[in-house]
């Protein structure tokens, strides 16, 4: 391992190029899981009238990640469509995840922190239970 | 009507791509005016279309090498912050207000695109950039470029603002963005721009997160806006070299100021 005086394996430049290719892939992935949803979601319901023209809010179930993902798991298009959104959020959280780990790779104690304290605010903005 | 929305994000992800304002701005007032869509939802859809692209856009800015990491992690502590301020926010602030906010946005960001930028280049970082080793450098045809950066605690106040606004209108916050890290900081343009981008996927995710749990991400309309954006966003991307963006700036910033008189006037009349 690297001593904190000598450069790190790792430069910044190569861990985002590792970083970008991810998040591309977790674009197209979250992307398609959402339109495999969208699809279901119109063969199932049809060409309803849109519902976003007055707020409801839409069922608990589809406003946390756990209830998501059950009614993704039982194959319910709106869930899967809305698993495909969640995946979608995760994705600078994972970025930001990975940025944690190149800056402890690199012993950089002030921007593990830094970055530890970005990480923690975007957990808490998806994962805190209760109705913000 | 869902095929017309998605067309509608379409083109705004790709005039948002071809001019490099980014298409965010225009996704919430063409949602809420044009399509009569609940301005919660609409703000919802803007929010994931964006996270969508900035992810998607990454790899291109990555690849030439301009972000400074260090930089866009210690100004995402306050655009998250301002983010999280911003979503808690909301549901007590007027759609009256978000209206006229939203134009004042449009419209500085429209003047904004039209005035040739001018780079402010630091000759010496300040005690605080120092100790927190945000100076770098970035690559040129000439080599690599050394950079300082001045200015820490106005760079953090701007972002908390940048924040703030971006939860409140589901935009990028391109405009104060610019303002934050080339204006104050002195950052090249080419390492705020690609900075920028790293964060406004960040900003976003955090009140995305909020905005989940409280039921605005409606799949019905997101989808449609996401992908419609974001396959916009991607063919503007390969039509970049060829596109004469010297006209379409101009055509984009009327757009924007067109938006911004007509969200003025709901937001007067009170019809949001």
């Amino acid at each position: 391992m690297t001593t904190p005086d000598r450069p790190s394996r790792w430069t910044d430049h190569e861990v985002e190029q590792l970083v970008a290719g991810l998040l591309r892939i977790g674009v197209l992935v979250s992307a398609a899981v959402a339109a495999l949803g969208g699809i279901a979601l119109l063969v199932q319901h049809g060409l309803e009238r849109a519902d976003y023209h007055v707020f409801t809010g839409g069922p608990a179930e589809l406003r946390s990640v756990a209830g998501i993902v059950a009614s993704a798991a039982r194959l319910q298009s709106p869930g899967v469509v809305q698993l495909g959104l969640v995946l979608l959020i995760a994705i600078p959280i994972l970025r930001v995840a990975l940025s944690l780990v190149a800056f402890v790779l690199q012993r950089d104690r002030l921007y593990i922190a830094i970055t530890s304290v970005v990480l923690a605010i975007l957990l808490f903005s998806l994962l805190s239970s209760g109705h913000p | 009507m869902t095929a017309l929305v998605s067309s509608g994000a379409f083109v705004a992800g790709l005039l948002g791509a071809l001019t490099g304002l980014g298409g965010g701005l225009v996704i919430v007032p063409l949602l809420t005016i044009v399509f009569g869509v609940d301005l919660r939802y609409a703000v919802g859809a803007s929010l994931v279309s964006i996270i969508a692209t900035s992810s998607g856009a990454a790899a291109a800015y990555v690849r030439a090498g301009y972000t400074n990491i260090r930089v866009g992690m210690l100004l995402e502590v306050a655009t998250t912050i301002g983010a999280l301020l911003g979503a808690y926010a909301f549901p007590f602030i007027s759609p009256n207000i978000v209206a006229v906010v939203f134009a004042i946005v449009l419209l500085v960001t429209a003047v904004q695109s039209l005035r040739p930028g001018v780079e402010h280049v630091a000759k010496s970082s300040s005690a605080l950039a120092r100790r927190l080793r945000l100076a770098s450098a970035y690559p040129t045809p000439h080599g690599m470029q050394p950079y300082e950066v001045q200015n820490v605690p106005a760079g953090l106040g701007l972002m908390l603002l940048a924040g703030v606004l971006s939860s409140l209108l589901g935009i990028g916050s391109g405009v104060v963005k610019v303002l934050a890290m080339d204006r104050a900081m002195r950052l090249p343009f080419k390492v705020s721009t690609t900075t920028s981008n790293f964060m406004i996927g960040v900003t976003a995710a955090a009140s995305a997160g909020v905005y989940l749990r409280r039921g605005y991400l409606n799949p019905v309309l997101a989808l449609p806006v996401m992908l419609g954006v974001l396959a916009g966003a991607l063919v503007g991307a390969h039509l970049l070299s060829r596109s004469p963006t010297k006209v379409l700036r101009p055509l984009f910033a009327a757009v924007m100021v067109v938006l911004a008189i007509e969200m003025l006037y709901k937001g007067l009349r009170g019809g949001l």
